[in-house]
């Protein structure tokens, strides 16, 4: 029994609500995938080859550093995607993901959707203004993050 | 004097040697057996050693027992190695004192009696040659550590009885010893017994070793004597079942540091440390430094483990903080980056890490697990999965 | 354990490496909240040791411990030796804490180094990530005040808050003298002017050439890492850039094994290393 994966990508809230022809671009480059708990989806220095769109699952964004646990930068969910280092040069992860539980994903290979967006700039628009959206919102809460509003006294 | 002569004496001759390294002012240490193992003490006469003990070694098993066998050496190892004669466990470096705000520092007056080892294992003189690269090969030598051996006397046993952990003929460390002054001993034994007894056949290996052998007694060796050797040789390299390909060991391990199998064996491990305990060239020791309560300062230096917590501390935490990291460092150093520090493998064979292992990890069979699946990485992203 | 049974003697530091000569702290600086410049000069005689930039020596609070601490003055300076220690344990604290006229332990130099003297022609480009800026800072030192260099210096900092920048008087002279000099901070406050930004963002803002360019790098591993990255997305090929580890060290000698990084002992071949695919997989390789 095959689902349509080109179905599954347009249940997926970055893919929501677009043409069906849209969807189905972006399934023919996508697989569906799993990941075991603490296994790795993106290895820092690592060749960036995809887009994660998480269905199921909780993923940590973080880095390694000697005599430290993993520091986490975020965690990200059913309903988001994972990995943007693959849209531009030199194509290599920044971070590393780990799935903190079993993951399920849809895995859009990055090069096929590169290809796609240059062939087709209506198809190639689209899906910036999907990821710009998202990720504008995360920079947004990255730098609310950063003003440790909690923390200590702001003498100034 | 000449060194290539070869000489059999009985066990009267093994006395005389052991009084001719007294008489020469030598603290001789050897194998005796106190509570149920054979350890290194200080030996005077051939009375002292095990004669008629036999061990039988296992992964985490040890035991010892006696017959009327009149061998000497018709065991293999004990738990400890000579390491502790030239690299004590823990020792006294400096004692400071101050006087206002002037420090005055003093060391330990050093004990030179020079020491003399009697039925040394070839691969225990492996070990020896490695720590020498660790300790006197580098730019910076310890003066203690160097001076210590090289007025060491060293009396090689050569192996007739391996134990069911030994894999020193993969190591190229035994069971026997070579001719000549490069084999780094002063005197070899080989253990030669028959319905009338043992005899020794004494091989001489140095200008000291000449010059004390001359004080054994003893008859030139005849071919018999040699073909004999030999054959006890051949019969203990054939007893050893235990097989590491150390030809490619090193680069197996530095090329699979991902391998799944460190999860497996780190979940058997129990970091206790034994091993790096009773290993011949376990190096690893740190400085300690404590204040007594008139203000007296003394720094010690003693020996480390690297599967203690604390071994890979920085100031945020230990970088090796898990089991499976700290197993994976002590492994692929002694197999594989011991090669890169120091130009030799830190592993020679003995076997004593799988013996004195309380859970029984083998060393042989972790590496030989890797080989036989060589470039495995667990499955990190796995195709399919369900449609929910 | 010592007794009184054991018999003591002078001590030869020659025959025991272990042993530190006596130093006695002459100044002392505090640079940000929890980094202090310590001057040390020997108790008795000139000091014994030439050192070049990069290198370390292990500082004795005696009774606490020692500690590896990078040397922060530059060869040939005048006046006392300068290290510039952080307060992140006992040993370091009770140096942090120590008075003037305290007497320490020095033994070293050791390790590899900066190798400033063969960069006469090149453009040196410096990117110093918090207290890493203090093992740098003889090396820039030594770039911008040597005669006859025909490459330029560029000193790029990245510090976490505008008051942990350290050695701001240095970072001033650096640039009066000749260097480029930016530096930014993580987290500013109001009255911060200056870039916003971990400190690969600067790379872009200086104009270097990269054929002609060695890059000194020194910080946190996360942030050498993501500079190392940053210099060869920009041109500079992997050998022209030089990193400082570092580890859990005790000896400096390469005898107690603390220090080691895979086939690497860093008292010994370390703590500067060329960079290279070799060294980027041993720092790559993630321990639990």
């Amino acid at each position: 029994m095959t689902e349509n994966i080109g179905e599954l990508v347009a249940e997926h809230p970055l893919f929501s609500g677009l043409p069906v022809d849209v969807a189905e671009l972006v399934g023919g480059c996508s697989q569906n995938v799993a990941i075991a708990t603490g296994q790795l989806l993106l290895e820092e220095g690592e060749p960036a080859r995809s887009l994660f769109l998480l269905r199921r699952g909780h993923v940590a964004l973080e880095v390694h550093e000697p005599g430290r646990v993993p520091l986490v930068i975020d965690r990200i969910g059913p309903g988001q995607a994972v990995g943007w280092s693959w849209m531009f040069p030199p194509y290599r992860w920044h971070f590393d993901a780990r799935a903190l539980e079993p993951v399920g994903a849809i895995s859009v290979d990055a090069e096929c959707l590169r290809s796609k967006a240059e062939a087709d700039p209506a198809f190639g628009y689209l899906l910036m203004k999907r990821l710009a959206a998202v990720m504008l919102d995360r920079l947004q809460a990255t730098r609310i993050r950063l003003l440790d509003v909690y923390g200590r006294d702001v003498a100034h | 004097m000449d060194l290539s002569a070869s000489f059999v004496v009985d066990r009267a001759g093994l006395d005389r040697l052991l009084g001719a390294l007294a008489a020469r002012g030598y603290r001789t240490i050897g194998p005796v057996v106190r509570d149920g193992a054979v350890v290194q003490r200080q030996v005077s006469s051939t009375g002292d050693l095990p004669q008629g003990w036999h061990d039988e070694q296992a992964p985490g098993h040890y035991r010892l027992h006696q017959d009327d066998d009149p061998s000497l050496f018709a065991w293999a190892v004990g738990p400890a190695s000579p390491k502790s004669e030239f690299y004590p466990a823990r020792s006294l470096v400096w004692r400071a004192t101050s006087n206002g705000d002037v420090v005055t520092l003093e060391q330990p007056r050093e004990d030179s009696t020079p020491v003399a080892l009697i039925g040394a294992r070839p691969c225990e003189l492996a070990g020896m040659r490695v720590l020498d690269r660790v300790f006197a090969g580098g730019e910076v030598p310890d003066p203690l550590y160097r001076d210590r051996r090289a007025t060491s006397f060293v009396v090689v046993a050569e192996c007739g009885t391996p134990a069911g952990t030994c894999f020193c003929t993969s190591m190229g460390t035994g069971p026997g010893v070579a001719d000549g002054v490069e084999a780094g001993y002063d005197l070899a034994l080989t253990e030669l017994t028959s319905s009338e007894g043992a005899q020794y056949l004494v091989r001489v290996g140095s200008e000291r070793g000449a010059e004390v052998v001359e004080e054994m007694g003893g008859s030139p060796a005849q071919s018999a004597d040699f073909a004999a050797r030999v054959a006890v040789l051949e019969e203990a390299a054939r007893r050893i079942d235990r097989k590491l390909d150390a030809g490619n060991v090193a680069q197996l391990l530095a090329g699979n540091l991902g391998h799944p199998r460190w999860d497996d064996v780190a979940r058997r491990c129990l970091a206790c440390g034994n091993c790096t305990l009773v290993c011949p060239t376990c190096f690893c020791g740190g400085v300690s430094d404590t204040t007594a309560v008139d203000g007296t300062v003394e720094r010690h230096r003693q020996w480390n483990s690297c599967f203690d917590l604390a071994h890979s501390l920085v100031h945020t935490g230990p970088v090796r903080a898990t089991t499976w990291s700290r197993y994976r460092q002590w492994l692929t150093h002694k197999l594989s980056t011991w090669h890169d520090q120091f130009g030799t493998s830190g592993c020679v064979g003995c076997g004593r890490c799988i013996t004195w292992c309380p859970v029984g990890i083998d060393i042989t069979v972790e590496v030989a697990a890797i080989a036989a699946s060589d470039g495995a990485v667990p499955v990190r992203i796995e195709s399919g999965g369900d449609r929910s | 354990m010592c007794t009184d049974a054991m018999l003591l003697t002078e001590v030869e530091p020659r025959l025991n490496p272990l042993t530190p000569a006596t130093y006695r702290i002459v100044a002392r600086r505090v640079e940000t909240g929890d980094v202090v410049t310590l001057s040390l000069e020997p108790t008795s005689g000139p000091s014994p040791f030439s050192f070049r930039p990069g290198q370390f020596n292990m500082l004795t609070s005696f009774g606490v411990g020692e500690v590896a601490i990078s040397i922060s003055s530059a060869p040939g300076a005048p006046g006392p030796v300068e290290h510039t220690v952080r307060d992140v344990g006992a040993v370091t604290h009770s140096l942090c804490s120590a008075e003037i006229g305290s007497i320490v332990g020095v033994r070293g130099p050791f390790g590899t180094d900066w190798g400033v003297d063969g960069l006469d022609d090149k453009d040196v480009v410096i990117v110093a990530g918090g207290i890493g800026l203090a093992p740098l800072r003889g090396a820039i030192s030594y770039l911008v005040d040597k005669p006859g260099r025909t490459g330029r210096v560029y000193v790029l900092v990245g510090a976490r808050e505008p008051d942990q920048i350290t050695f701001p008087d240095d970072l001033k002279r650096w640039e009066r003298d000749g260097a480029v000099v930016k530096v930014t901070v993580d987290v500013p406050d109001v009255r911060w002017w200056g870039a916003i930004g971990v400190v690969t963002t600067l790379l872009h803002t200086v104009d270097f050439d990269p054929a002609r360019t060695v890059s000194l790098v020194c910080g946190p591993e996360i942030m050498m890492r993501f500079t190392v990255r940053g210099l060869v997305d920009l041109g500079v090929p992997l050998r022209a850039i030089r990193v400082s580890l570092e580890r859990n060290m005790q000896c400096g000698i390469g005898w107690c094994g603390h220090c080691q990084l895979g086939p690497l002992l860093i008292c010994r071949d370390g703590p500067v290393f060329d960079y290279s695919e070799a060294l980027e997989k041993l720092i790559s390789e993630r321990e639990r």
